[in-house]
């Protein structure tokens, strides 16, 4: 097996030193009647070649985003990614280097932890980042628990602009961990959710999305407001990261914390993961923060140095008193992000947003033109929402079957909610003029 | 009248008539490390015998102080909160955590005094 | 004339080695100084050539950002040296032998990062029609398939992001079905043995049950009587991880999970050491209810400097009926996924809700699965056997030198202790900093907590037995020089790396977790 570096002969020699006649000896412990005497029923071992043939079927029967016109958002979104991210995220300094607890010899990995900590913060508009949470929506669950740390309180507000995979990620903690939450409605474009009116003077804190999950921009301003007069948090949740190259950042609105989905830059679509969960917050709750926090500090040299600090909050000191049980980052969809927004920079983040917001602003103006297409959306960035006049499902199946991959029907994540016409769709800086029109087209031939 | 007592979890409290001021030991602070951080419970708040008063935490570890006696918080030391290596510097004295107003004077009487908790922390050996 | 050349240059290499040479930069050689991003700044610089947009009418509402963000703008060629240099200011399992106990740093093989980047797979949308993207649910089923098998466990959640999160997953799902049983008010409190992972205890208390701990006997397992006097009707699991956290095989494994049922409670396995055994044991055959598996250990997924890791769940008959969404299914017009409550109650099942959005790391199942179908079924097996046998070499080569708590035979990492260095002045941390100058990555230190000082050391099967001489005679020659008072080279230890020992002191009492642009100068008065 060519990854495995042991000879018969070395195994008999090693045996030899240890004193056992078998390597059945050393698993004497195991119970006789566990022990497997011949293989599991799976295939034998094979060649590069044939494993790579048996995945390349698989994957040869997948739509990639690549291959056709795509519009596919609500929650991942297909932006380009730059060709030194990935050669610099695959060195094997970076791919397989372990959880940097011994700083001396992965001041790599920490000083991108710092880099990412401070890009995030700043592109948040808050104080600080953590070192990243598995993805945006249990980053979400994260804040909802580190709020009620906060207040001291045990009941939070879902807005209807949430991701509804998000609520229920938050919905399911909550149900577990004992505490309370009220989840409002859909909130659709062009109705403001009036979620002011729910916060009492019980509520731990209030999760807004912004572009929500219809895509509408929110104004978190009154939302911070009125949380704040009743002693609760305002979390604002953004699973656009590109959005905030555009758009006022949720700490200039008054967030007391901020998540994100990071895989908007340097990370691919992966059907799903792995992504990057972005978490920001005040300086005055750093110590509430669930997850890794990279810190700066000095050698024995003098020289400046990082390292993983305020780790008495994690689960591998405090145990059971821990912030959180969460015991990983996703430290190469970190690096990603920042390799990729180090290249883009100030100048090239604000017009990669800029052309999304134009490849949105085009393809809503195009659609609209379509019979039996209503835009919902008044301020929106990059996704946008609209009522087509036959189910959106049935859409999208017909549209796939035209070569478009035309956007998520809402029914898919919320079903039974009398919103089977609504087609939530998004446009990057991947989408050609070609792309746009081909949608178009296809649309007016299915409804 | 000032009077010194210790649990076996190394915290000590002084009394001065119905106040008790509460710390933890020299021996704790060693055991410790270099203290990072100290939180500290709200002035006024109600916390019986055993309940968490404070937390202490070094980079390696984070222990809970636990009040051996009753009462009302009625001050915390705000100093070691700004500056908690002053909590290794003078654990027995001016690193003190808080001071209560009494509820139960009695249950000092199950703590150790200065002897039996140096004779206590010599069998930890 | 010897020592000289043709050319008159000294050939020889003798003469003294100036001690501690400075440079002017910093750098030493192939050790190169790196600023932060920040520092890079060059304004006017950008890594990226974006086109502005024609001109549109933008329709962004009254939310459009004001002022700079401060991001620096740094070309490309510089943003890959800057990142190039930080690499190699890392280890990895790449470079030389990875020993943390507990965290089996394997190879890495570079076919599952080719299979991972096929756009079949990398670059398809979790929200896209079910029709078109099949091959990727065949994926997702074919992977469930051989966990269950490998495991001997009837069904499998995918979805959980990581180990602890698998962990979360489990507790979960034992919770439903108590719930289910009308048991959940009754059943408060989950046994955890002191040896036991930090996520454990966390994972459970999260949940609100009353964490209890199981004493260690000498010999560095569970103690039974101990344990089963904890048993009772207020009892909702044991969470125990096998073999456990002192590379040990629990031996009472089926009498703790026969106890455990009788109690009428469930037995969450923490299969974080499923490396040791897989091939050769199945979870299922020892009685266990729960198991998540960390794919970037056994399954050999990287680390990626900390994540992404996922760990999936397989689950015993009493508990797949509550193992959350999404899942797949395979139905006459091909695969679909259970994605919604709606779905669910089509399809008859109670999962408990959802993990986390999407479906899971699919990035790290179509690594596994490569892996998995590389190894095969003989090639797995072997895999536990090379792990094993690699561990007890390591064990039998060094207990003489290094002391060990517990006898063997040993799983897949062998325990050693500080009675070695007693009265040596030298601590475990300086002996572990030691290793850094030999060019180790030092073993997982102070964990487990039963035994003071632990040094855990976990080869893995991917070292060959050269690899692991060498690595056996360098902590051969630490532990005398340790034991003859050569104090100096472990207190100051490391010298030679890119950073000596950190102040962690200093970061935790004042933090400084960003960088902030430098004050601006006063202005002229």
């Amino acid at each position: 097996m060519r990854y495995l570096p042991l000879t018969e002969t070395d195994r008999r020699e090693m045996l030899g030193v240890i004193g056992a006649k078998s390597v059945d000896e050393l698993f004497r412990d195991v119970p006789e009647h566990a022990r497997l005497e011949g293989l599991v029923d799976l295939p034998r071992r094979q060649g590069e070649i044939e494993v790579e043939r048996a995945l390349a079927k698989m994957a040869a029967k997948n739509v990639s985003a690549s291959s056709v016109p795509f519009f596919v958002g609500a929650g991942a979104y297909r932006h380009h990614v730059p060709a030194a991210v990935d050669h610099l995220i695959q060195r094997s300094e970076f791919l397989t280097s372990y959880t940097p607890y011994q700083p001396e010899i992965t001041q790599g990995t920490l000083q991108y932890l710092f880099e990412f900590q401070t890009q995030v913060a700043m592109i948040t508009g808050m104080d600080v980042a953590n070192a990243s949470m598995y993805d945006g929506s249990t980053g979400c669950g994260e804040a909802v628990l580190m709020a009620h740390r906060v207040t001291k309180r045990k009941k939070a507000v879902l807005s209807g602009t949430l991701h509804p995979q998000y609520a229920e990620v938050v919905k399911n903690l909550s149900d577990f961990a004992g505490y309370d939450l009220e989840i409002m409605p859909p909130a659709l474009p062009g109705k403001v959710e009036d979620i002011a009116a729910h916060i009492a003077d019980d509520t731990s804190c209030v999760v807004v999305q912004t572009p929500g999950f219809f895509g509408e921009l929110v104004d978190l301003r009154p939302i911070a407001e009125a949380a704040h007069a009743k002693g609760a948090l305002l979390i604002a949740v953004v699973p656009e990261f590109v959005s905030l190259g555009a758009v006022t950042p949720p700490g200039e609105m008054g967030a007391d914390i901020v998540v994100g989905e990071g895989q908007s830059i340097g990370n691919g679509l992966n059907f799903g993961g792995p992504y990057v969960g972005l978490f920001a917050t005040r300086q005055k709750f750093i110590r509430q923060m669930p997850g890794r926090l990279c810190g700066e500090t000095v050698d024995a040299d003098g020289k400046r140095g990082f390292v993983l600090t305020l780790s008495t909050r994690e689960q591998h000191i405090r145990r059971e008193k821990a912030t959180s049980n969460i015991c990983t980052n996703s430290g190469l969809c970190c690096l990603a992000f920042t390799i990729h927004m180090s290249l883009l920079g100030e100048e090239g983040y604000k017009r990669l947003a800029r052309i999304n917001h134009a490849a949105a602003v085009d393809l809503a103006e195009r659609l609209a033109k379509v019979p039996g297409v209503e835009i919902l959306n008044q301020a929106f960035f990059n996704e946008f929402t609209m009522r087509v006049s036959k189910p959106a499902a049935d859409v999208v199946d017909a549209l796939a079957d035209r070569g478009v991959l035309g956007g998520v029907p809402a029914s898919r994540l919320l079903p039974g909610a009398g919103l089977d016409d609504l087609l939530i769709v998004a446009s990057t800086e991947i989408n050609t003029d070609d792309d746009r029109a081909a949608y178009a087209a296809a649309l007016e031939e299915v409804l | 009248m000032s009077d010194i007592r210790f649990t076996d979890q190394h915290e000590w409290v002084r009394v001065d008539g119905d106040i008790a001021t509460i710390g933890i030991t020299d021996y704790a602070q060693e055991q410790l490390g270099d203290v990072v951080y100290v939180e500290l419970p709200d002035v006024g708040k109600t916390i019986e015998a055993g309940d968490e008063a404070a937390v202490v935490e070094s980079v390696k570890a984070a222990s809970e102080v636990y009040t051996p006696v009753s009462g009302e918080v009625i001050d915390v030391n705000s100093d070691i909160e700004a500056t908690p290596a002053g909590v290794n510097e003078d654990a027995m004295g001016d690193g003190w955590f808080v001071k209560l107003r009494m509820s139960d004077p009695s249950e000092l009487e199950k703590l150790m005094d200065e002897n039996a908790y140096k004779e206590f922390v010599e069998g930890l050996h | 004339m010897s020592g000289m050349n043709k050319q008159g240059r000294p050939t020889s290499i003798g003469g003294a080695i100036p001690v501690m040479h400075e440079t002017f930069t910093g750098n030493r050689a192939l050790q190169l100084e790196e600023a932060l991003l920040f520092e890079l700044d060059n304004p006017g610089a950008c890594g990226v050539d974006l086109d502005e947009p024609a001109p549109f009418t933008a329709r962004l509402g009254n939310f459009e950002r004001q002022g700079r963000i401060g991001l620096p703008s740094v070309s490309e060629p510089e943003v890959v040296r800057h990142y190039v240099r930080l690499s190699a200011k890392n280890y990895s399992i790449d470079a030389g032998l990875y020993p943390l106990g507990s965290c089996t740093m394997k190879h890495n093989p570079r076919l599952n990062e080719k299979m991972a980047r096929l756009p079949g797979i990398g670059d398809i949308h979790p929200l896209q029609p079910v029709k078109t993207v099949q091959g990727a649910l065949e994926l997702m089923d074919t992977l469930a398939h051989w966990l269950k098998e490998l495991t001997g466990m009837p069904g499998v959640a995918l979805s959980p992001k990581a180990g602890a999160h698998g962990e979360l997953c489990g507790m979960m799902a034992i919770r439903a079905a108590l719930i289910a049983r009308g048991e959940d008010e009754a059943r408060s409190r989950v046994l955890v043995p002191e040896s036991a992972h930090g996520t454990n205890p966390a994972t459970a208390a999260l949940l609100g049950y009353k964490v209890d701990s199981i004493p260690a006997t000498k010999e560095g397992r569970v103690d039974l009587e101990a344990f089963k006097a904890k048993l009772g009707p207020d009892v909702a699991a044991i969470m125990l991880t096998n073999p456990n956290t002192c590379g040990l095989f629990e031996r009472d494994i089926i009498e703790i999970a026969d106890a455990v049922h009788e109690a009428g409670a469930y037995f969450y396995c923490d299969g974080a050491n499923f490396n040791a055994i897989v091939g050769r044991v199945r979870p299922g055959d020892l009685g266990i209810d729960a198991m998540h598996i960390n794919l970037h250990k056994t399954f050999s997924t990287p680390h990626g400097g900390g994540g992404p890791g996922a760990g999936p769940v397989v689950f015993s008959e009493a508990l797949v009926p509550f193992a959350p969404r999404p899942y797949v299914v395979h139905g006459p017009d091909g695969f679909r996924l259970v994605e919604t409550a709606e779905d669910a109650k089509a399809d008859g099942t109670t999962p408990f809700g959802r993990m986390t959005a999407f479906h899971g790391q699919m990035g790290m199942f179509v690594r596994a699965l490569a892996y998995m179908m590389s190894h095969g079924s003989d090639g797995l097996r072997q895999v536990a056997e090379d792990a094993v046998l690699n561990a007890n070499y390591v064990l039998a080569s060094l207990k003489n030198d290094l002391s060990a708590p517990f006898e063997g035979p040993c799983m897949h990492e062998a325990l050693f202790d500080d009675r070695f260095l007693k009265g040596t002045g030298v601590e475990t941390l300086d002996f572990a900093k030691a290793m850094i100058d030999e060019g180790y990555h030092p073993m997982t230190m102070y964990f487990p907590l039963v035994v003071h000082g632990a040094l855990l050391i976990e080869p893995t099967e991917t070292e060959s037995k050269q690899a692991i001489d060498l690595f056996i005679a360098t902590l051969k020659d630490l532990a005398r020089a340790a034991k003859s008072n050569d104090k100096e080279r472990f207190t100051g230890a490391p010298y030679l790396s890119p950073r000596r020992r950190l102040d962690e002191t200093a970061a935790a009492r004042s933090p400084v977790l960003r960088w902030m642009p430098p004050a601006p100068k006063q202005a002229a008065e």
